[in-house]
């Protein structure tokens, strides 16, 4: 199918695409941000090797209404509620955060309750990852 | 796409195609292959390997990734593999020690130790390697931004040892073109990366002349997306931009040409992965034959470890990848690797328990002595198949490199984030194809039970006092070396490479005599080169 056929659940939606912390895999991120894109969203990437406070910043600058974070390196702990806690005292706690990446199941909830709203893994269908966003953002 | 019948026939077989997109025939017969009888192994251009007795004079080295925490938890890990019957280490380096940060920099808190060890300084070094003689072993390290000074540490850590330097056998992997594009542990531009990687290429030749100071890397854009054949071309494009940038610095050819080794991965389709490297090996000879007017046989050796499992294993149903790791050895195997590293089941997504770590071990050691494979050099050679898939494949990578070629050459197609993009579209495709059921992973998309748990079975657990151990040592290294001395090796690197012509190893090695940290290093070279600014593309 091609792009001009998918549907476009997202349109209309800004979101960011961030990659917090040294971790440099970032064929996730990049998959993720075109399949977003081809779903219909205005996708901004903020590159590799970002601090949690660059990517509130931009998050709060571009007005978007959702961050995903994308974590490989085991640090997905810290690093979502650093964006978390970031966003709220920007006085932007209504940015929706969801992380994506390599999640232990036993880790989900933690993030969860850190306030994340998704915790997404490589396994699961891109449909899956648009269908949540689209319900959360609607 | 429908069948269409032969006529009083049964229907034609569903096409179906090689990962990298090439048309497999239902049958392979000679017609496939016109032409005479291959080269022997050991012989120009070494389609069927580079030595004539291939294992049976040596078998290849195996060599797990391995390395977490701290230095004292992995020597301990270490110890544990080589008294398994492992026969050379791969050092694993925590990402703040691979981009450069020290441990009490803010962006490097989060990660200290997570994805490797944490090696700040050679204080670190010379505990890792305790009781391990570096003189007997052979040691690899995943480095590249900072590659150079983790290989002065390492010149540093043997001479504290009593181990003439050159006696060193090992690897550092020192590819930062690749870094640009997949793997994202760069630290400086590019043009003084190439000089940081001809300085040490150089210096290395001269003092450590059986260690391979690069190792040009196809395995992470493999991982990050692109195909067998793409992967190919794409680290041939990289070696020859090495070759380009170490003979302008005045380097023989034929001299450095025999320590350059390379390094892949090998995912799941086992005839594409063992052609890929019959083809590979052959066309690296060609090239340095035909462009550099190379001779010396030992120069054209294309000399490859590999990496089997990354992105081919799941998390779902994680021990069907002791399977798939097993399939993938073997085709390591058929296609000549000279070092080999299995994943653990579970290393896809954490790092692998001591028990998924002896598995993974074990499995070498099964393909090796009990399966058989490596009893006769190139038991593939002379199938039709096998022949047939090593050309087109050869013809495919040279069509990729050609379009690098088109673009203005690889370096410019990093910096204009051309490559990166291309391979981002590539694993997208890929990734639909998965969604979709068109390419078939049992257990996550085909044959997944309804019940299934998506646990990953024992979870490895770091010590959550780590950080705060490793920074605990950051003090007392700076606050034990004699401080005077440090910040005089430090100035000396510093107008050193500020000169464009002077080899910056010599200053490095003293600097980590010093106990300067990697972060005081990097920091100093920064102020003379700057940053690299990624291009973001999409």
């Amino acid at each position: 199918m091609s792009a001009a056929a998918r549907p476009r659940p997202l349109a209309g939606r800004r979101i960011l695409v961030a990659k917090p912390g040294l971790d440099g895999h970032d064929a996730g991120a990049k998959v993720i941000a075109l399949a977003l894109r081809d779903a219909g969203a205005e996708v901004i990437y903020t590159g590799l090797r970002k601090s949690p406070e660059f990517i509130v910043g931009v998050a709060v600058d571009e007005d978007v209404a959702a961050v995903g974070l994308s974590i490989l390196s085991g640090s997905h702990k810290e690093l979502t509620r650093d964006v978390v806690e970031g966003l709220a005292r920007a006085g932007a706690g209504d940015i929706k955060v969801f992380v994506g990446g390599t999640v232990p199941p036993e880790d989900r909830a933690a993030l969860l309750e850190a306030g994340a709203r998704g915790v997404f893994t490589s396994d699961m269908p891109l449909d899956t990852v648009i269908d949540a966003l689209a319900r959360e953002l609607a | 796409m429908s069948a269409v019948p032969k006529p009083g026939g049964k229907p034609a077989a569903k096409p179906v195609t090689t990962p990298s997109g090439i048309d497999v025939p239902v049958v392979a017969g000679a017609e496939l292959r016109p032409g005479g009888p291959l080269e022997p192994p050991g012989a120009y251009p070494f389609t069927r390997g580079i030595f004539a007795d291939g294992f049976r004079g040596r078998p290849w080295t195996i060599r797990q990734y391995s390395g977490f925490g701290s230095a004292e938890e992995s020597n301990q890990r270490y110890r544990f593999l080589l008294e398994q019957g492992q026969t050379g280490l791969s050092v694993a380096l925590d990402l703040p020690t691979q981009c450069g940060y020290d441990p009490t920099d803010a962006m490097a808190r989060p990660e200290i130790g997570k994805v490797g060890v944490s090696l700040f300084s050679l204080s670190e070094m010379e505990t890792l390697f305790q009781g391990i003689d570096l003189g007997a072993i052979s040691t690899s390290f995943t480095i590249n931004g900072s590659a150079a000074i983790i290989y002065a540490m390492y010149l540093a850590t043997a001479d504290r040892q009593g181990v003439p330097r050159e006696k060193l056998t090992g690897t550092i992997q020192n590819d930062i073109l690749k870094e640009y594009v997949a793997r994202g542990t760069w630290i400086f531009p590019v043009k003084p990366s190439l000089r940081l990687i001809a300085d040490s290429v150089l210096f290395a030749n001269e003092v450590t002349p059986r260690f391979n100071a690069i190792s040009i890397a196809g395995a992470h854009v493999r991982d990050a997306g692109c195909t067998a054949v793409e992967e190919m071309a794409y680290t041939l494009a990289n070696g020859l931009a090495y070759v380009d940038e170490l003979i302008r610095r005045g380097g023989d050819v034929t001299r450095f040409a025999k320590r350059l080794s390379f390094f892949f991965y090998v995912h799941m389709d086992l005839f594409e992965e063992a052609c890929k490297f019959r083809a590979g090996r052959r066309l690296w000879a060609k090239l340095l034959r035909e462009r550099y007017g190379v001779t010396d046989e030992k120069a054209l050796h294309f000399r490859f470890g590999v990496v089997c499992g990354g992105s081919s294993l799941t998390s779902a149903q994680p021990y069907n990848n002791i399977v798939r790791v097993a399939i993938e050895n073997i085709a390591a195997v058929l296609g000549g690797a000279q070092s080999i590293f299995t994943c653990a089941y579970d290393e896809a997504f954490q790092i692998p328990t001591e028990f998924s770590a002896e598995i993974a071990l074990r499995t070498q050691q099964i393909v090796l002595h009990e399966s058989g494979v490596a009893a006769t050099v190139d038991p593939l050679g002379g199938s039709h198949y096998v022949e047939w898939l090593t050309d087109r494949m050869e013809t495919e990578m040279l069509k990729v490199m050609d379009e690098i070629d088109a673009y203005g050459g690889v370096v410019k197609a990093i910096e204009a984030g051309w490559l990166q993009l291309r391979i981002a579209e590539r694993a997208l495709e890929k990734k639909r194809a998965t969604d979709a059921g068109a390419r078939v992973v049992v257990g996550q998309n085909r044959y997944r039970r309804a019940d299934q748990s998506d646990s990953y079975g024992e979870v490895f657990r770091l010590d959550p006092q780590l950080s705060q151990r490793v920074l605990d040592k950051v003090a007392h290294v700076k606050a034990t070396r004699d401080a005077a001395g440090a910040q005089r090796t430090l100035e000396r690197l510093e107008a050193a490479a500020q000169r464009d012509d002077e080899n910056l190893m010599p200053y490095l090695v003293d600097c980590c005599h010093a106990y300067v940290t990697v972060g005081e290093m990097v920091e100093r070279l920064k102020r003379c080169w700057g940053e690299f600014q990624e291009p973001v593309r999409l």
